[in-house]
Parts: C-alpha cells; structure tokens; sequence
C-alpha cells in the first residue's frame, strides 16, 4: 500500500490495548476504538480499519470471544469479551513491556538510572 | 487436522466480519451526521478515518487462512539454499535414499506383480481354482473333472486345462512349442473376446479328438506368423496331425497360469491324440488345473462345501477309483499354494528386510540430520533471538527433510524402473516360455511416494527435540561445541539400531549363500557330472505302439557305440524334472484297494536296463534291469530305501512284493540308495522305478556317461540321433543344466539377500563414519590438548573412536541375535539354510569388525594427525 499508516508503535500493542479496553467492559468495535481513542487523549491517531485485523488474530488465539447482540442504544452490535486466557496473556504482556518500557528509559534518560 | 468443517466455519467467520465493518461504518455515519455533517460528507469522512476497507478485509481474513503459497515457496527456497551450502551432505542423503526408496520399489513391485495383481480376465477377483485340501496340487482325472463341472451349483463354468508340449509344422518347419490343452468351454467361461477370428466352444466337442482346432496367443500368433490376418482357418499339423487356426486370443491373456507363456490352446479332447493320456480312466490324474468363476452372491466357503459333496459322493460310487477327494479353492495365479505359499513367504520375508533397509538409512539420515542441527545450533538460536518461532524452524528442517527424501524416492524409482524392465525381459529358463513383464504401476508409485514422505518425516523428526530444548541465550553466550555433553544421546541409539539391522542383512545374506553352497553339494541321488541328457518326445515325430521301444532301443545302441561313453540309459521322466509321476501303492497284504487304504504314495520312474549306471545312482542291493524285463515277463521293480522302509516288510527287501493300484503284484529286485526326486527340501520319499518296456512311454530322457568334454559330446550325440531319424526333435545338454532350473529359488534368493546385505553393509559404512567423524570433528580440541600433553596414538584412538567401536559391538551383536531369529524364514525357500554354522557366525562378527574398520579408517587418521599447536593457536 502507497499509505504507510502509522497504526501499530510496535507488534502486538494494539492487541495489548483492545484486551486492556476489554477487561474493563466488553465492547463492539466502535466503542473499542472511541474507548482507545479517548484513553489516549488522541494521541495515538489509529485507523479505524486497522482494529479489525487485531481482532481477528485475537479471536484464533482464543483470547476473546465475540458474539452477536444488541447495544444499549438498541443497535445491532458484535460484542467482544476477554476469556480467561486472554487475562493471563494481557498480565504476562503488560509487566514484559513494563520492563521494557523501563529499559528504554532507561536508556533514553541515563542520569535517571538509580544504579549509576 | 479438520479440513471440511474449517472452510465451512472459514465463509462464516468473514461474512461475521463483513457484516460487522459495516455496521462500525453505519455508526461513524450517524455519529458524523449528528455532529452536523451532511449525508455525503459524513460518509466520506468515515470512510477516512476507517481506512483502506479492502486492505482491512484482507488483512483481516489472512488471519484465518493457511500460510499462503508464498510462504511455503519462500520455506523451499530457504531449504533448497541450506542444502546447496553443503552439497556432500545432501548427496550421502539422496543416494543412500535413493538406495533404500530403489529396493523397496523393486520388491514391491515384483510383489505387486506376483501376489497381489488378479489374473489379467475380466472378473478376475471371483475366479478361484480348485486345490486338494490335503496337498498343494489341483490335478484332477478328467472324468472327476466332468462330475464336478456339470454337479456343482456354484461356479459360471468350470473349465479345466492341461500343460503340455507339442510339435507345430506350418509345412516343413517342425518347432517344439508349448501348450495350453483347455475345455471347451475355458474362453467362454473366462470371459474373453478373441483378438481375430474366433474361439474354440464346448459345442465342438464331441468325444475324444473331435475338436482338431488351436487358438495362437496373441505373442506367439506376432512371433511365429508376424501379424498375419490370414491365418485364420489354416490348416497346420500339430504332432504331425492337422489342426485347423481357428482364431488368436487378446493381446493381455496369456494362460490362466501367471509367468507361464504357451504358444497356442487346444482342446482338451485333443489330448488322447497328443499325448495318449487315458481320459476314460478316473483314477489317471491328467488334468492339471480346473478353476471357475463363483456366482455372484456364492462365498468361496459356500463353493468349498458344495464341491465337496460332490467330492464325497463320487468317493461313495466309486471307491476303487477316488480316494479322499476334499476341496479348498483359491487363486489360481500361482497355482495355489503349490508356488503361491512359498512365493508369498519369500516376498513378505524381502519386504521386510527392504523395509529394514528404509529404516536403517532413515535412522542413519536422522543422525546426519541431528548432528547438522546440533551444528547449527548457533544459527538457530540467532533466529529465534530475532523473533522467528520455533514452528518456523522446524518448518524449515522438515521442508529440508521432505525435500532430500523426494528426490531420494525419485531417483530410486528411476532407477527401479531401469531395473524391472531388464527383469521383465529376463527369460531365466531356456526352453521354458516362462517370464513375466513386471511393469510398476500406479500403486507403486503411489507406494514409493508414501515411502519418501513418510521417511522424510521420520528423519527429519529427529532433530525436533533439540531444536525445542535450545535455548538462545545460552546457546550465543557460550558458543557452540558445550552441547555434545550428554552420555547417551538419541544418535548413539540410532546408529545401534543401524548397525543392528545391517547385521541382521549381513547374517541373512551369509546364511542363504552358506544354504546355497550346501545344497550344490548335496546328495541327489544321482551324479551330476559327466553327464549329457538328451531329451525328446518320440510322439512329436509321430511314434506310437511298438515302434517307441524299438526306435529307443535304437538310439541306445547308437550311443553306446561312440568313443568314450561309459554308459547309456533313459527314463521317461528325470528326478528334479519336471512332469515326474507319482502313484499310490499297496503292501502286498492289502487286499481292500481303494486309495484310503494306500500304503504309500511313491515317485514312479519307467528306466531302462543301464539307467542308473548312466544316472550315476548306487544300486545297494538285487540286480538291475534288463532287456528281457517286457511285457511277457514277470512284474518287477527297483525301490529305494525310504520306500522300502515303508511298504515292504522287515527282513531282505529284494524278492518281496508290493501292489499297484490296479492290484497288480510287482516283485522288488533291487535296492537303490535314496535320492531327491520332487524338490531338493523334500524329506526322504518312496521311489520306485518300472522297467520301460513294462511301461512304455514316447518321453525319453536319455543319460549319456561320459568323461569326454560336452563341447565334443554334444555334437556327436546329436549327429548319431539325427542319423536314425531326423524328424525327432531334440535338446541335448549337460545334465546340470535343468538343475539350474531347480537351484532357480533358491539362487534368486541368495542373488536377492547378498544385495540387500551389501546395501546394509554400505549403510553400516556411512552411519559409523558419519559418528566417527563427527565426533573426532568435535572433539578436535580436546584430542589436541591430550596430545600436547603427551597422550600416545592408542590413548588417542580410543578417546576418539571408542564410542563408536563400543556402539558397533552393541550393534552387532544385537544384530546377529535377530538375523539368527530371522534365518528360521529363510529355511522356507534356501535348502539347508540354518544359522547355527560357526562359518556363518565367525563370518558375520569378521564382516561387521571389518566395516567398522574401514568406516572408521579415515576419521581415525584425522585424529591422530591432530595438530595441537595449529589448534591451540586457532583460538
């Protein structure tokens, strides 16, 4: 494709995202992406579009679970819910990037680091 | 893996996910709208901020499908790259496939053939012949045969047929060829369309020789009348009496006996002309087959139980004639079990060892595979460092694996075809039209095929383990060479395994050669050497009544009166022939003869008076033949030890007095050592011999003793016969000649094991080099080491190779235990084959020490030429 979108910051943290949204509350996809939207105060600019291909991947993982409904504004919705092994996968994700957040600050700030 | 249901759930999934898009672009829609946007504008603008919907499909379906052609081309290219960096390593891996995938091919097609494969007429799967129950032979009297064909509610069609030889004169030409004397009903039955003109039926026969027609193999109607349309109605003689072409058979069927080719079909009826066979007579078994095919719905049990009320009805009506008479049924490609049981014994046994082969190879590629895995471990551990799964790895090992394992099968296939059709053509006896085209077809193939595929799998899964248990964090902060730590490892048990089964080849290979040597030496019961063995049917040139014994007296006396014979005699038929008789007889006090109360079944030989001088067979006591033994003297007859063992009383044999079936009294006045007369296995068997002119018969089998060599011999005997009478057709060779007809099994089936055993000899070759010098590569260091610190060329050798000779032993060892075992089978086809002969033994623990060395050759020179300080220096 001609559009290089800037949707993913690295492999696998849109998905990271989506199952953190969805821990909270299950959500169709709209919502899924007004919720990402919100949360990061618009910061990170996602396609719309590129939520879908996320989904799917977490859906074959078995780490969510879809299933057809009606929304609370009585629309016809499908709506996402996490699934037990898709709560472990989100912790295991979350404190691997945390130390990998904190390396890159690491690195970033080295004055910062406490063992210098 | 669940195909069907995946592609079903597959159409759900996206019409799910397309519904779903568009109902997030319907929401952005109203959501645009309400915040004050017109129709087309909303709609535009949530079409941007969805983003490219066909990208976001795609994306999204691929989650679902199979790794896309792509990757599979991109996973071959990847291999196709890995295997040309080391082209030796891929050449060992092909060839030795090729080798094993080849061999398995052969054998399975030569089973294929043979075994497997109906006889080639249509509805061949419910034509079944009809066997004795109580002995491997389906020859039958033709008056039984009538009964049974018209009795019987079970079959189509019985047709019975005989094999013969007879003369064909097309005008001035005599040629000896060979026959198939069918019913006449045998076409019809069979389901067959003549290929030109037509077939003989069984309205044409009415009564003894009222059907003067033949019908040519479609072969032989090429070969001996080229293709010509007009032979049909001509007239030919056959034995001399003129025979009318009626038609020649389709281009597929030759005989309803597998590799036995006749040249033409007469009518049974025929056979009293052709043969003088007595067909009015019940007890004369002179049939050789009858087979039919079963009425739908009939069960071969069925058809069993049937027969054999009919079997024991005619038992009831005439109990002078019929014995026993019992029937199992079954397929008639190799007459039997005659040939069928121990053609299918030794074929199972083959397959077996060739699939012993495939897995020595596969356990000797799995090893290469492991040890080339362990070599890459760096390169492996670098990938999965970098984010490739383990799947992907392996993916990658096994796309190698499959790949070398089909261009493995490949290539064997190639080469099996090679082979097969040079085997094809092979015509192993002269003077015989037997040999039988092995084409591979599509089930050897798809068998060669499934055999690459699946070794492929199992080499290739050897290295799984080690590839799952790398860790890459170790594995790039160590460097490689700290993996080979472990006592035993997977290779040590692989190349046990190898080497255990090529003992097992070398053991069965060593066993059957030691059985064949044996059995060329063994007693016969006769001399082999110096001896000619001129050989005629005098019927063929037209002989009958009192003119046979009159023109054999002839051709003795002729051949007694050249240089250098020693002695002169004949039989109609030879021990270890073919067409060798064999009737029941009675002690003399036996006075109920019906074939129940038999006393023994013998081996019936009609001789003349200087026979076993000629035959070189010992008279122990009594007197020989001679020339006043005829037909207006008393009975009389020489016997064998076994036969009077078992038929006369204790006491002095000769003098005594036996029964014929017919109830005649024959006196005993000789004693003959025993001989083999049937097969060389055989146990002890009651022989008797007739004086000839007791007996007469056309077939004269004339032994001529002489030290002279054949080469002069031969001429001279022809020339002095074709004096007396040229139209008598002759084959004159050395008597050991129709031996080898005999030795013709077991020799296959040594030719058949040396081979495999000098595959598995070469498979034990490469598999300890392949440790040997893997190892001393691994180890170079530390070799180096031991000899900068003074370590002696045997402390050397042993650290380096110990392992592999301490395996090799394992091996062997078990190996030998297994061919012993194994060797039971092979007694079934190879005469005195045991494995307990210290030869055998001593041979296999030589040849297996032996191989061990020369594999082992090259990797010891590599360790002992070790530089420590090069090495040191290295690193």
């Amino acid at each position: 494709m001609t559009n290089p979108s800037p949707r993913d910051l690295f492999p696998g943290a849109l998905e990271m995202m989506i199952l953190e949204s969805l821990r909270r509350q299950p959500a169709h996809g709209y919502a899924l992406v007004l919720h990402i939207q919100q949360r990061s105060n618009n910061l990170l600019q996602v396609e719309e579009g590129s939520l879908y291909p996320a989904l799917q991947r977490l859906l074959k993982a078995k780490l969510v679970k879809a299933e057809w409904g009606v929304s609370a504004t009585n629309r016809r919705v499908r709506t996402y819910q996490i699934t037990a092994s898709g709560l472990r996968h989100l912790e295991q994700q979350i404190s691997s990037f945390e130390r990998m957040f904190q390396g890159i600050a690491l690195v970033l700030n080295p004055s910062d680091s406490p063992a210098s | 893996m669940n195909w069907m249901p995946a592609i079903f759930r597959r159409r759900k999934l996206y019409d799910d996910l397309s519904e779903e898009m568009r109902l997030h672009m319907e929401e952005r829609i109203e959501q645009f709208e309400r915040e004050g946007l017109s129709p087309i504008e909303a709609r535009r603008q949530a079409r941007i901020a969805f983003g490219n919907l066909a990208l976001v499909q795609q994306r999204s379906r691929e989650v679902w499908q199979w790794p896309t052609l792509e990757s599979v081309l991109a996973d071959l290219r990847l291999a196709l790259r890995q295997l040309r960096r080391s082209p030796g390593f891929t050449l060992a891996a092909v060839l030795t496939l090729a080798l094993a995938i080849g061999a398995n091919a052969v054998v399975f097609s030569v089973m294929n053939t043979f075994v497997l494969r109906l006889l080639n007429v249509p509805r061949a799967d419910s034509l079944y012949a009809l066997q004795h129950a109580n002995k491997a032979s389906g020859h039958q009297s033709y008056l039984n045969y009538i009964d049974l064909r018209d009795r019987n509610r079970s079959f189509d069609g019985l047709i019975a047929y005989n094999v013969s030889g007879a003369g064909l004169d097309t005008g001035g030409n005599p040629t000896s060829s060979w026959i198939e004397e069918a019913s006449g009903n045998y076409f019809d039955a069979l389901g067959l369309h003549p290929y030109l003109g037509q077939f003989f039926h069984a309205a044409d026969e009415h009564g003894p020789n009222s059907a003067p027609y033949i019908v040519l193999t479609y072969s032989y109607w090429h070969t001996r009348f080229q293709d010509d349309r007009s032979v049909v109605n001509r007239v030919v003689r056959v034995d001399g009496h003129p025979f009318t072409i009626l038609g020649v058979a389709p281009p597929e069927f030759h005989g309803t006996l597998m590799f036995f080719n006749p040249d033409f079909f007469v009518p049974l009826v025929e056979d009293n002309l052709l043969n003088g066979d007595d067909m009015s007579a019940r007890g004369s078994l002179a049939l050789f087959e009858t087979m039919g095919h079963l009425k739908p719905g009939v069960t071969p049990a069925q058809a069993e139980a049937d027969l054999n009320s009919i079997g024991a009805y005619l038992q009831k009506t005439y109990p002078k004639e019929v014995g026993k008479m019992a029937f199992v049924l079954r397929r008639p490609n190799l007459y039997g079990d005659f040939l069928g049981r121990p053609v299918k014994a030794f074929m199972a046994g083959l397959m077996l060892l060739t699939t012993l082969i495939l897995l020595a190879a596969c356990a000797n590629l799995g090893s290469l595979f492991a040890a080339r895995a362990a070599d890459r471990s760096r390169e492996v551990a670098l990938r999965l460092a970098l984010g490739s799964s383990r799947s992907r790895i392996l993916r990658g090992l096994f796309t190698e694996a499959i790949m070398i394992s089909l261009a493995g099968g490949a290539l064997g296939l190639l080469g099996s075809v090679v082979l097969l059709r040079a085997l094809g053509a092979w015509q192993p006896f002269p003077g015989y039209p037997i040999h039988q085209a092995v084409d591979p077809d599509a089930m050897v193939y798809i068998v060669a095929v499934l055999l690459a595929l699946v070794s492929g799998l199992l080499f290739g899964a050897v290295p799984v383990r080690q590839v799952m248990r790398v860790n890459p964090y170790e594995v790039v902060k160590a460097g490689t060479g700290r993996i080979a730590g472990q006592r035993t490892s997977a290779r040590d048990v692989l190349l046990v395994v190898q080497i255990a089964i090529c003992a097992v080849l070398v053991t069965s290979s060593l066993v059957a050669v030691r059985g064949l040597a044996r059995s060329l030496h063994a007693n016969f019961g006769f001399q082999v050497q110096n001896t000619m063995l001129a050989s005629t049917d005098l019927s063929m040139a037209g002989y009958s009544g009192d003119r046979v014994p009159a023109m054999q007296k002839r051709m003795i006396q002729a051949l007694q009166a050249l240089p250098g014979v020693e002695a002169v005699g004949f039989a109609d038929t030879l021990p270890l022939g073919t067409g060798l008789n064999d009737t029941i007889v009675f002690s003399d006090k036996t006075s109920d003869l019906r074939p129940s109360n038999a006393t023994a079944d013998a081996a019936l030989l009609n001789v003349s008076p200087d026979y076993f001088r000629a035959a070189g067979t010992a008279l122990l006591s009594g007197r020989s033949f001679t020339w006043t033994d005829d037909k207006n003297s008393p009975r009389v007859a020489i016997v064998n030890r076994e036969f009077a063992r078992k038929v006369l009383a204790s006491g002095a044999a000769v003098g005594q007095n036996f029964k014929m079936k017919d109830g005649t009294r024959v006196q005993v006045v000789g004693i003959t050592e025993d001989g083999k007369y049937n097969s060389l296995t055989e146990d002890p068997v009651p022989a008797m011999f007739l004086p000839i002119l007791q007996s007469p018969s056309t077939s004269t089998q004339i032994l001529v003793r002489s030290s002279r060599d054949p080469q002069i011999l031969g001429p001279a005997v022809r020339s002095a016969l074709h004096q007396l009478d040229p139209a008598v057709p002759l084959d004159i060779e050395t008597r050991d000649k129709p031996m080898a007809t005999l030795l013709f099994g077991p020799r296959m089936a040594t030719v058949a094991l040396g081979v495999l055993g000098a595959m598995g000899a070469l498979l034990s070759i490469t598999g300890i080099f392949g440790m040997a010098a893997y190892s001393v590569s691994k180890r170079l260091r530390e070799l180096g080491i031991r000899i900068a610190l003074g370590a002696q060329r045997r402390e050397v050798l042993q650290t380096a190779l110990g392992r592999a000779f301490k395996l090799l032993a394992i091996g062997s060892a078990a190996g030998l235990l297994l061919g012993i075992l194994a060797s039971r089978v092979l007694a079934y086809i190879v005469y005195q084959a045991t494995p307990s002969d210290p030869l055998v033994l001593g041979g296999v623990v030589l040849a297996m020490a032996l191989l061990g060395l020369v594999a082992a050759w090259i990797p010891a020179q590599q360790a002992l030429s070790v530089n420590p300080l090069a090495l040191l220096r290295e690193e």
